[in-house]
């Protein structure tokens, strides 16, 4: 909670900070196109816009927090009449989607090759799979999205890359049908590859790093002693310790997926709030900026404190601990 | 990697033997030698590449030529200028930056680390709460509006805002080092004879954590350019001058993609940062290895 009190007055003053003012903007083209006083364009922006540039500081922020409260996030400052709200309602939708989709994905084949290496250690697999796990690993997403752009559409054919922007196929109209499933799966299948690919090494090289170290432990050899089954020391004993810190990460990487959200969307044309931000971020739409800042914000405290929970759930040290 | 490495020298020896026992433990393993050796040459082909190679400039002789035409092995680009002087060009800002930020944020991490555990109290509740906030904080999408908005065209500032943005993580693992290595009897000793806190922490403190800093610092620069270039290649930083990250925005935006010609145009920047994060993060990892020897004993 503080730190969500602390990222948003951040933001606030931060934004203001920044070079160049919509209200301000708004009002000298105003003046410039239709000839009308400036005192007529304030009012005008006064009624457009939910914020005073002549204001004091503090007065504005205290507004700002206050319909904050109501849940009110104020106007899109470029295109008048549409709500920060229904913006960030249209985008994050996608990108929750996408990166959710790609995040369980990479986080059960990462899982999966890192107890395979790790139970295989020096043999050719072993090899080979860290190798490929430290290039994905190396590769930042932009890159793995243009290389999937240049060699899935444009080499292969693959997909057809003008049809495949955007987040469903316009006039498709959103509903629970199978068809539409089909057409958001087709139009999310790129940037959830591209996501699923960059993530999947480090999962991987975690989970054998974490396997390794489980296998030493006193339980698992107190196992092995008392005859119990390969297969039951894997999955009960190693797999749960060893994915156990794992989901502290989890939150981490969804952090920092959803930001990397503005690079993949950009290269795809896959609209979610990546996409948006760039708009806005472009368009010095400041308003949307300061609600999709605190929207990303509240999703990583949110994801910290499920991932939080989640993990306490599933390691009974912590419950017994307390916060650990 | 079957070698036997050589452990981390023990406790009381010096920065500059430790740092040397750490680079004759990386060339014991073959793949954080084979980073070493990229990341070298790659530094090494943008510091002096440069002087040997002529001026880019536009040609519209000889637009798009594909990789392979006489004169110009990796072809040229939409303004005729020869791809493969671009790419040796292009490393300077982007290697340059992503180490001055890793440095910056290393610095900054060890400072505030390091005092947020040994003065504890107040000084640590706030550090961790800055950490705290600034972790939330994406810090891509903080770097683009910043980069957007300030029009950094300076190399030097960008990486200072880099740096300044990518302390946290690092500070809350040196808190977490200085807090163990703090209890130990030789820093005790040091307390005891009323070294002074700059003393005890930046002397006897932090050269036993050598290793462990300059593994992060690995993991800072990478991060640092995978930032940069990312910016760039959006059109997010100011695209001045000639890097990686701006050859590929210019490729992108141009439509290099489509075109057989140009392949080799945006292919080239991209093999350019994929071995340079590939030489650093096999480096980093063989490090790691060799750190935390319950990787490989057993």
């Amino acid at each position: 909670m503080l730190t969500v009190f602390i990222v948003t007055s951040g933001t606030f003053f931060l934004v203001r900070l920044l070079p160049g003012n919509p209200v301000d903007t708004y009002i000298q083209t105003q003046i410039a196109q239709t000839g009308i006083s400036y005192e007529a364009a304030a009012a005008q922006a006064k009624n457009l816009f939910s914020l005073d540039p002549n204001a004091p500081l503090i007065q504005q922020y205290l507004t700002y927090m206050g319909n904050l409260l109501h849940g009110d996030f104020g106007n899109s400052a470029l295109s008048p009449g549409t709500t920060v709200a229904s913006v960030i309602k249209t985008y994050l939708p996608w990108t929750l989607f996408s990166v959710g989709v790609a995040t369980v994905i990479a986080f059960i084949i990462g899982i999966a090759a890192g107890m395979t290496m790790a139970y295989r250690r020096e043999t050719w697999l072993d090899h080979l799979l860290t190798s490929i796990g430290a290039l994905l690993h190396a590769i930042p997403n932009y890159i793995l999205a243009i290389l999937i752009v240049v060699f899935l559409g444009v080499k292969l054919q693959w997909f057809n890359l003008t049809e495949a922007r955007g987040s469903y196929t316009p006039g498709v109209h959103p509903s629970f049908s199978l068809a539409f499933l089909n057409d958001i799966f087709y139009h999310a299948t790129l940037p959830i590859l591209a996501y699923t690919l960059t993530t999947v090494g480090s999962w991987a090289l975690v989970m054998k790093s974490s396997t390794v170290e489980t296998l030493g432990e006193d339980y698992v050899t107190v196992a092995r002693a008392r005859g119990l089954s390969d297969s039951r020391i894997r999955n009960g004993y190693v797999g749960r310790n060893a994915v156990l810190p794992l989901f502290s990460q989890l939150a981490v990487s969804l952090g920092f997926v959803v930001g990397g959200s503005i690079f993949v969307e950009k290269i795809f044309g896959y609209q979610g709030i990546g996409f948006s931000l760039f708009n806005a971020v472009n368009g010095r739409d400041y308003a949307v900026l300061q609600g999709i800042f605190l929207v990303v914000t509240i999703s990583v405290v949110a994801a910290n404190l499920l991932a939080d929970i989640l993990y306490s759930r599933l390691d009974p040290r912590i419950r017994v601990q307390g916060k650990g | 990697m079957t070698e036997a490495t050589i452990p981390v020298a023990a406790v009381g020896t010096t920065g500059v033997s430790r740092f040397a026992g750490i680079l004759s433990s990386l060339r014991r393993s073959p793949a954080g030698f084979i980073g070493f050796v990229l990341v070298a040459l790659l530094v090494l082909i943008s510091a002096i590449g440069p002087f040997f190679t002529p001026e880019v400039a536009p040609n519209v002789k000889e637009i798009l030529l594909p990789a392979g035409s006489p004169g110009h092995l990796l072809g040229t680009d939409n303004e005729g200028k020869d791809v493969l002087v671009q790419m040796i060009a292009g490393g300077r800002t982007v290697i340059f930056v992503g180490f001055v930020a890793a440095a910056i944020s290393t610095v900054l991490a060890i400072v505030l680390g390091s005092l947020a555990a040994y003065l504890g109290g107040w000084v640590d509740s706030v550090v961790v709460t800055l950490a705290d906030v600034f972790l939330t904080v994406p810090q891509i999408v903080l770097l683009a509006v910043l980069g957007a908005f300030f029009k950094l065209d300076s190399p030097v500032l960008l990486a200072l805002l880099v740096g300044a943005l990518s302390w946290p993580v690092l500070t809350r693992a040196v808190r977490a080092q200085v807090f163990s290595l703090k209890e130990r009897e030789f820093v005790e000793a040091a307390r005891l004879l009323d070294l002074g806190t700059p003393r005890v922490v930046f002397v006897e403190i932090l050269p036993n954590m050598a290793s462990f800093i300059l593994m992060n610092f690995m993991i800072g620069v990478t991060n640092a350019i995978y930032q940069l270039v990312g910016l760039y290649l959006l059109g997010l930083a100011p695209l001045t001058g000639s890097n990686w990250g701006i050859m590929l925005n210019r490729a992108w935006i141009a439509g290099a993609i489509f075109n057989d010609n140009s392949l080799a145009w945006i292919l080239s920047p991209i093999v350019a940062i994929v071995l340079l994060l590939l030489g650093l993060v096999m480096m980093t990892r063989s490090l790691e290895e060799i750190l935390n020897p319950r990787l490989r004993d057993r």
